[in-house]
């Protein structure tokens, strides 16, 4: 399997570094504003982004970790999904709560964390940051904040390595 | 993780991985008991029949809110209200319930082997919730869970099941699972209900309690299953219970972090003794809270389950 560089570890430092920078940016209320990762990747990148944004407004900003894997819309056609808990630990009613994740591909999975979502509370908004879109959508979904755009054949596939997750911080294409 | 089946019929079957994916998803699960909306679509729009043949309260309830949480439909039928009575077979009624389109069927029954039977006959997936004395496999598998959420592992804990191994299901799955995840376990109680038998299970087999429970992280006491024992297997439930009975003497002289299981009901003065049920180290009420989300976990896993069928070669 062929592996081409997308991000290097400094490229995705810098890349967050900006997407923390335009939500403090959109969002100048800080006191509003909370992340909520979705599992597995987007989880670590919710806790770099919070501590990139309390480097900026000079507060804390809550995190939260979601598993989609309840509700998914796709339950039937493949293996039960591994599972992590999911950790709200703060009230999102009212709140502007960014949903992060790594890759945004079809945009299932987020329609699937806005229905999880809606059972902890009616957050005022909601917004998407992601550190890689690839293209191929099947539903009317954009994120609001992304890392780098990357244009993908359906064949290939991308991963983000995190050092969360037990290996060097990067970001890269696979082709089949 | 691994899971790829659609039944779950027995804890013998299944490999270490498959046990540990079961309570890994399960930690997932407990956190949705612990949210205001306690619910997730999961299931939503699949059949879940609940057969209950064999009298059940806690286990017929614990799965039926399970399946609630998961957004199913229920429907629950149990040996007293059902043409069971009026002579129908397991087999047509089981197959009735499936041309309702039903795509789970949870079973409880008297007889050992009748889940996998109806895993044969039928589509639908197949979770067994106890057969006679030979499995209870979702109990197994609470245990297992709670056990893993209070002492972090189960490698390598010592495990003391002590009461009525013979009769019981939950002791069968119990003692299947613990070896299989790599714990020490050893068995006692009335030599009439722990046959050295079990000795082929990989278990040690004792009949001094004392000796049992002294050196355990895990004391997991069983009822007396009065409704299975076809004849008196010990002279009374008052020596049983000054013989083997849980009380405060016996609990001073374990180690001061091991912790007591209970499957349920609990016969207060028989086999527990009531300031022993309720004590800080019981871990009674935590088991019936953690078979909610043991069992969520295990239909959600089921439904995503194509097989290999694992009973074709039964």
């Amino acid at each position: 399997m062929a592996e081409t560089q997308i991000l290097n570890g400094a490229a995705m430092q810098r890349a967050l570094t900006r997407i923390a920078h335009e939500i403090a940016e959109r969002n100048e209320a800080g006191n509003e504003v909370v992340l909520v990762g979705i599992e597995r990747g987007g989880a670590p990148l919710a806790r770099r982004l919070s501590e990139l944004l309390r480097g900026i407004w000079g507060q804390p900003v809550p995190i939260g970790q979601l598993d989609v894997g309840m509700h998914r819309d796709d339950l039937d056609q493949r293996l039960a999904p591994d599972m992590q808990p999911t950790v709200i630990p703060f009230d999102v009613s009212g709140k502007t709560v960014v949903l992060v994740d790594d890759v945004l591909y079809s945009g299932r999975t987020i329609r699937a964390a806005m229905d999880a979502l809606n059972d902890f509370g009616r957050p005022r908004r909601i917004q998407l940051a992601v550190l890689i879109d690839r293209g191929h959508r099947e539903l009317p979904i954009k994120a609001d904040f992304v890392g780098k755009n990357v244009p993908t054949a359906q064949s290939e596939s991308v991963q983000v390595r995190l050092a969360e997750l037990g290996s060097p911080d990067e970001v890269v294409l696979e082709k089949r | 993780m691994s899971w790829n089946r659609k039944h779950l019929l027995d804890i013998e079957s299944l490999t270490a991985e498959e046990i540990l994916t079961v309570l890994e998803t399960a930690r997932a699960f407990k956190a949705v008991g612990a949210r205001a909306i306690k619910k997730v679509p999961a299931l939503r729009g699949k059949t879940v029949v609940n057969l209950f043949i064999e009298p059940s309260t806690r286990t017929r309830i614990s799965f039926e809110l399970s399946e609630q949480r998961l957004s199913a439909d229920i429907i629950n039928f149990t040996a007293e209200a059902s043409s069971l009575k009026k002579g129908e077979t397991l087999k047509d009624t089981a197959r009735n319930l499936e041309a309702l389109n039903a795509d789970f069927i949870v079973i409880r029954h008297s007889a050992s082997g009748a889940p996998h039977f109806l895993a044969r006959v039928l589509n639908a997936s197949v979770i067994n919730a106890g057969d006679g004395a030979h499995e209870h496999p979702t109990q197994a598998l609470l245990d297992m869970f709670t056990i893993r959420e209070e002492k972090g592992g189960i490698e390598g804990l010592k495990v003391t099941i002590l009461g009525d191994i013979v009769y019981s299901r939950v002791a069968r799955s119990d003692i299947w699972a613990l070896t299989k995840l790599g714990a020490h376990v050893t068995l006692c109680g009335p030599s009439t209900l722990v046959p050295r038998v079990f000795e082929q299970m990989g278990c040690r087999v004792t009949y001094d309690v004392d000796e049992a429970i002294r050196e355990a992280d895990i004391i997991n006491l069983l009822r007396i299953q009065h409704e299975r024992q076809r004849k008196t297997m010990f002279p009374s439930l008052g020596e049983y219970s000054s013989l083997f009975g849980l009380n405060r003497a016996r609990l001073a002289r374990t180690r001061p972090d091991a912790l007591i299981m209970h499957p349920g009901p609990i016969n207060r003065g028989v086999e527990i003794d009531s300031e022993v049920a309720d004590c800080s180290r019981s871990l009674i009420l935590e088991q019936v809270t953690n078979g909610l989300a043991v069992r969520m976990a295990v239909l959600f896993l089921v439904n995503g389950g194509k097989g290999p069928q694992e009973v074709a070669q039964a």
